[in-house]
């Protein structure tokens, strides 16, 4: 279980590299940004963002609230972002801009969106292809 | 056009249809409305719905989702503190038959079932507040039990 605002405070700098890497078209940066990624979808505890969140931020801000988020969903959300990311960086580093930039901006409305108002793409999304995957016609 | 004005413009863009479409959903979410078809009691019933039982919230859920967490504690709470009202949530992924012919797209998806077996709220995607889902569930007593004789 977390600290909901954890999350919150990650998704606010994921969005802020994510709109540096579409400026500047950084493939290092987009790539830096997946391995983010992955460390949180691996280990929630061990997410960069939440760390520095803990370290710095937390003590500022007060006692918990004392809903907790669990931790299930903050790890899928992290692995999308690492499936989008993985795409983005690939696209950069191997010289399609474009796909960098579209996969860029899908991982940047998605972290918004966790950002500005707590969206659960999981929730969203999850169900959707699962429906769609059991429609498929099995081989 | 220079690489660095694309990326800020398609930056801006996504920022600003984000935000868009963040706000209509934060004021869709969770509003209670009435359905617009009416749904198979054969299928309601395979969810564990019985006739017994004058209001059932029928709640789908999944494993990554917190919006269904709070689903959960406000149905359970409004089960606990009103006689006839019952509560079942159901684990979305494990019944998707019943999913599809429901019409369920994403999780928490609450359905109101009254006495007679016809849902007659829905809410997606966000729980609703404590008050809109007792002014329902009131709504949803009167309306299962006046009806109950005729429809079975």
């Amino acid at each position: 279980m977390l600290d909901p605002r954890g999350p919150r405070f990650a998704a606010i700098i994921t969005s802020v590299v994510l709109v540096v890497v579409l400026i500047t078209g950084s493939g290092w940066l987009a790539l830096a940004q997946a391995v983010v990624f992955a460390v949180g979808a691996a280990n929630i505890r061990y997410a960069p963002y939440a760390w520095i969140y803990r370290k710095f931020v937390a003590r500022h801000l007060g006692p918990p609230p004392p809903v907790r988020e669990p931790s299930e969903p903050v790890r899928f959300a992290q692995g999308v972002g690492f499936a989008f990311m993985t795409v983005g960086t690939a696209g950069y580093l191997a010289g399609a801009p474009v796909v960098g930039l579209i996969a860029t901006a899908l991982a940047l409305a998605a972290a918004f969106l966790n950002a500005a108002f707590g969206f659960c793409l999981g929730c969203e999304m999850y169900l959707l292809l699962k429906r769609v995957r059991a429609a498929l016609p099995t081989r | 056009m220079p690489f660095e004005v694309t990326g800020l413009i398609v930056a801006a863009v996504v920022l600003l249809a984000a935000t868009a479409f963040g706000l209509v959903k934060r004021a869709r979410d969770g509003k209670l409305r009435q359905p617009s078809r009416s749904e198979d009691r054969e299928v309601l019933a395979r969810l564990g719905v019985d006739g017994a039982t004058p209001v059932t919230l029928l709640q789908f859920s999944s494993a990554f989702c917190a919006p269904c967490r709070a689903t959960r504690a406000i149905c359970a709470r409004v089960a606990a503190e009103t006689e006839g009202v019952r509560h079942i949530e159901v684990d979305a992924e494990s019944h998707l038959d019943e999913v599809r012919a429901l019409g369920i797209m994403r999780t928490p998806t609450l359905l109101i079932v009254d006495a007679a077996g016809r849902v007659v709220r829905r809410a997606a995607g966000q729980p609703p507040t404590r008050a809109h889902l007792l002014a329902a569930v009131s709504e949803a007593l009167t309306s299962g039990s006046k009806t109950v004789g005729s429809n079975r």
